[in-house]
């Protein structure tokens, strides 16, 4: 079978006069190189330009609010389960009289840490949540000095208020 | 003897003009080397230093003179320090007798752009490119390395197997031309034909010479980073790193111009003697015309390098003594047999 039509039989043949003396292949390669002086560039300039993300990227993840600003997890503990490199931690508190703008239902986690170094970005915590809580973004989780920074706490995994609530578009520096 | 004052300031500008000229083509090879090598590769190269990254060259070099200067316990300290002095030394000196223009006609006086015009140029160019060697044989030695010594016995031995050939490829055109100054081997050009015309393998075999002179790729094996983690310079730091790999950008920019001076007409421009031009202007405009010349092998040096691979070290004797020497003996022996038939 074939996958390609570019592969060459290689043939332990003398090589021709022509052959011999290397001009044409040096001046053909010397082609080459300069056809790649006319290419478009690979590169991209980082700090201004930043390469578009597919959109089944699967980053840092956010902890969802809905349209009233109230946090959609109520700790049912299902992301931590399903997590295959447990790097999930909940602790479930219940919602006291006057929190209601804060948290969706009854329950809600006090405590929602993950731990990015062991986290391996599946997205199976995405796939197990029922309350649309727990999504996986476009964005990287950056490098830090110490292994306690990798330990992301609510702080950090809570959409902010007042941002997108599409969690793909969702883009916490530009409001 | 008396020295008149006015040709002492003449050739005291022209000699720093010199000077400061190839200094600064050396440090804008380097920026132009990392620009040519990145473009070839779908890269954009330095752009951040200064607008289109001009400013990389003045970077580089602040690097150089801010680093720790190492000299290595075991190495010998007059003689490491002394290595890439000479290369650079070497470097700076071969300028002296290449003609970057004509003539200048100023009041009452006229005036040769060119250092000196000594009757032996040519011979002059020779010797001091094989002095060039020294310097990275002496580093090589100094530095009380086995893969420095490696490097700097490449060096050597690949200098003096081109050498033979180069020399050889000139002994033809100095047939021709009937000179060994240069000066005048360019001034026949202007009147004449460009030697390239009678001398196409000559010149193809002094090109491919350069290139192992300059320990430019495909015959970089004194440096090789594979196998000789740089060579002679490996134990080098600081600004006398730095001056090993200016003093090769040098030697670059000097065989350029000795190329386009030996074989492309020098300063020369055809035809524009049609033009009834004013005569300064005309040696103004040759002498850009010539630095077009050797900027455009200096690109060439470069398209090479980003091209080809590295020769195997008995693939480059076998250039160097089975193919280049015996085919500038036979260019040698079809000028002559011209020169007899046809004049």
């Amino acid at each position: 079978m074939q996958l390609t039509n570019r592969s060459k039989v290689v043939v332990d043949k003398k090589m021709t006069f022509m052959e011999r003396i290397y001009i044409p292949s040096i001046v053909s390669g010397m082609l080459i190189t300069l056809s790649h002086l006319f290419k478009k560039k690979a590169t991209i300039q980082y700090p201004e330009q930043q390469r578009e993300f597919s959109f089944v990227y699967r980053g840092k993840h956010i902890l969802k609010r809905d349209e009233q600003g109230r946090e959609n997890c109520t700790a049912c503990g299902l992301c931590a389960v399903s997590c295959p490199a447990e790097a999930i931690t909940i602790v479930a508190a219940e919602r006291k009289k006057g929190e209601e703008h804060l948290y969706k239902e009854e329950k809600y986690a006090s405590l929602y840490e993950i731990n990015m170094l062991r986290c391996i970005f599946c997205g199976l915590c995405e796939e197990a949540c029922p309350k649309d809580a727990v999504y996986l973004t476009e964005e990287l989780v950056p490098a830090a000095f110490n292994r306690k920074d990798f330990i992301y706490g609510k702080d950090k995994l809570v959409q902010p208020l007042g941002t997108s609530a599409h969690p793909k578009t969702y883009k916490p520096y530009k409001k | 003897m008396e020295i008149p004052v006015e040709f002492l300031l003449e050739k005291t500008i022209i000699v720093v003009a010199v000077f400061t000229i190839s200094l600064v083509i050396a440090m804008y090879s380097t920026y132009a080397e990392r620009k040519v090598s990145a473009v070839l590769q779908d890269r954009i190269g330095p752009n951040r230093a200064g607008p289109f990254g001009l400013l990389q060259p003045l970077a580089d070099g602040v690097k150089f003179f801010m680093k720790e200067e190492i000299i290595p316990s075991s190495a010998n300290k007059f003689l490491f320090i002394l290595g890439p002095s000479l290369a650079m030394l070497t470097a700076c000196m071969t300028g002296a007798v290449i003609p970057w223009g004509g003539t200048l006609e100023m009041a009452d006086s006229i005036v040769k752009l060119q250092v000196t015009d000594i009757n032996i140029g040519v011979l002059y160019i020779f010797a001091v490119v094989s002095i060039g060697v020294y310097g990275v044989m002496i580093g090589g030695w100094a530095s009380n390395n086995k893969f420095s010594l490696m490097g700097a016995i490449r060096a050597s031995s690949q200098m003096i197997s081109y050498e033979i050939a180069m020399g050889l490829s000139i002994i033809a055109l100095i047939m021709t031309t009937g000179t060994l100054s240069v000066g005048e081997i360019v001034q026949q050009q202007t009147t004449g034909h460009w030697n390239i015309v009678y001398q196409p393998l000559g010149f193809f075999i002094f090109m491919i010479c350069a290139f192992a002179e300059c320990n430019r790729t495909p015959f970089d094996l004194p440096e090789c980073e594979a196998e000789l983690i740089g060579g002679y310079h490996t134990e080098y730091s600081s600004m006398k790193l730095g001056l090993y790999l200016f003093s090769e950008y040098i030697n670059m920019f000097i065989s350029s111009a000795v190329m386009s001076a030996f074989f492309f007409g020098g300063y020369d421009i055809p035809y524009i003697e049609y033009l009834n031009l004013d005569h300064n202007l005309v040696t103004i405009l040759g002498t850009v015309f010539f630095f077009f010349k050797i900027v455009m092998f200096i690109f060439l040096f470069m398209w090479v390098r980003w091209t080809l691979p590295r020769f195997r070290y008995d693939q480059l004797m076998n250039l160097g003594w089975k193919i280049m020497i015996p085919l500038a003996i036979i260019n040698i022996i079809i000028t002559g047999s011209c020169i007899l038939l046809f004049k």
